[in-house]
């Protein structure tokens, strides 16, 4: 019994540490903001972290709004409600789809090269090179890609959301319903609000890929295989720290 | 003294590494820091360039004990200073002359045209003239370490510290960095600390040598007399055991 007792506080302790570990690394990053970053930093960030994910964003969302069509328009139209597919799709994607996949898609790949490219600098003691340099690596390495994740994830996001709409019109065509119907359902149900609220969860997923994927590049453990788990380990928690957001910020802003 | 150490302590959990450390570096010496591998002379380095930080003790560096200060006020410290890192450290995403002129785009006021000549006139210095636009991964085992080198000096510091500056590099190429890092010394007149496991290139280029023997400071001298040593341990460490 004492055995599990203890598992079960040392992984709180972990866990606790981790998060900790998370949030004073924001708080710092914050700090080290004041001294404001190069401009040329964040625009290679953001190509970097953003542009590159377009392409991925764009085939997520495509056939998540086709998929999530498919699904609800033969009930819809059971009841003779298919004037109100285009603005229900368009609702889920704005809401919740878009920025949570995009969340996702971007912690893969976004977060992933953060902590490999931070975890391999950390190895080969590049960040101690610039502490030994009197440059502080948290205002070099960690601002300019908080600030690039920031700006960038809610840009994709709008891109996705417009893709989803787009992938649902497609199939929402293919089983009869007019393009006038569609729009004019998104026209009658959607209002601005739906789409705000997910760039509000986008910004903080943004913040959140980009805090993770630091902290785990340079607290990476030495060699190889300490790049794979740090890599790992930011996209699993993540994930996991976008959908526990996501269903916080969802009952904070669509109450 | 430029560095002095008061009985610096240094464990990593329950694994003592250094143990009650005194040492200390006159302006302009050149001191060397023997010993086997594990015996803790790269976590002395690290310690005196506050890039790890004692269990206890003091580290004085230009007479400010750094393990006080905070982390903008090491940072001015640090100015003062530079450390060619074991695997040198480039940033692999630079080129060459940019990470040559990394600092001074960091720290300097200079021009990008005078940046470009500071450059070009260290690589000149290390023997890589031309080389400014390769990649860290275009270049030897010995290139990178005279990068290394030329991104430090670019800087012109008061202290050098060089961990393993010849480990993994052939005897010539070895050879070739001791007499640079020489040259280095007599040229910009700096304080070196070079840590190494290579007796010859101690004898070579040290004023004084000290040897680290199971996290503790066993012997402080001139080559000469370290060399004459009576001390088993260090005559086993000069001799490679076959003393």
């Amino acid at each position: 019994m004492m055995f599990i007792l203890e598992k079960i506080g040392a992984i709180v302790l972990k866990a606790l540490e981790t998060w900790g570990g998370f949030v004073i690394l924001f708080l710092q990053t914050l700090r080290q903001c004041k001294r404001a970053p190069r401009f040329s930093h964040v625009l290679e960030q953001m190509a970097h972290l953003g542009v590159d994910t377009l392409p991925i964003v764009a085939l997520t969302l495509l056939f998540t709004g086709m998929v999530l069509t498919l699904q609800t328009v033969a009930e819809f139209l059971k009841f003779g409600a298919q004037s109100t597919v285009g603005g229900v799709v368009t609702i889920a994607v704005g809401r919740e789809l878009g920025p949570v996949l995009v969340g996702v898609v971007a912690a893969g790949r976004v977060g992933a090269a953060i902590t490999a490219e931070l975890s391999t600098m950390k190895v080969t003691e590049q960040i101690d090179a610039l502490k030994v340099m009197a440059v502080n690596p948290v205002g070099y390495l960690v601002v300019p890609r908080l600030i690039a994740c920031m700006l960038m994830l809610p840009l994709l996001v709008v891109f996705g959301d417009i893709i989803g709409s787009f992938g649902g019109w497609i199939v929402a065509n293919y089983y009869g319903i007019s393009s006038f119907m569609y729009m004019q359902s998104i026209n009658t149900f959607v209002i601005i609000h739906d789409f705000t609220g997910g760039l509000i969860k986008a910004v903080v997923f943004g913040a959140i890929i980009a805090t993770i994927g630091c902290y785990y590049g340079m607290n990476a453990a030495n060699g190889a295989e300490g790049v794979g788990k740090a890599t790992t380990k930011s996209v699993v928690d993540a994930i996991i720290a976008i959908f526990f957001f996501n269903c916080f910020l969802s009952m904070l802003l669509y109450r | 003294m430029i560095i002095n150490l008061v009985d610096v302590n240094k464990s990593f959990k329950k694994h003592k590494v250094l143990e009650h450390i005194n040492l200390s570096v006159e302006k302009g010496e050149t001191m060397a820091i023997i010993g086997a591998s594990g015996s803790g002379k790269s976590t002395l380095l690290k310690l005196m360039i506050g890039l790890e930080y004692p269990t206890s003790g003091q580290i004085w560096i230009k007479n400010k004990d750094i393990t006080t200060l905070k982390e903008d006020e090491l940072d001015k410290v640090r100015l003062s200073m530079g450390m060619v890192f074991q695997y040198s450290a480039l940033f692999d995403s630079m080129t060459v002359a940019d990470n040559v002129a990394f600092g001074l785009r960091e720290h300097s006021n200079l021009s990008e045209n005078e940046i470009q000549r500071v450059v070009e006139e260290k690589l000149d210095t290390v023997g890589l003239k031309g080389f400014g636009k390769y990649l860290p991964n275009e270049l030897s085992g010995g290139m990178k370490k005279r990068v290394s080198l030329a991104r430090v000096i670019a800087f012109e510091p008061e202290i050098i510290l060089y961990d393993e500056p010849t480990s993994g590099l052939d005897p010539i190429m070895a050879g070739k960095i001791d007499k640079l890092i020489k040259y280095t010394q007599e040229m910009m007149k700096v304080t070196s600390v070079v840590v190494t496991h290579d007796i010859n290139s101690a004898y070579y280029m040290a004023d004084r040598i000290a040897m680290v023997y199971e996290g503790q400071i066993i012997a402080v001298d001139n080559p000469d007399n370290i060399k004459n040593s009576t001390d088993e341990r260090v005559r086993e460490f000069i001799h490679g055991g076959k003393s």
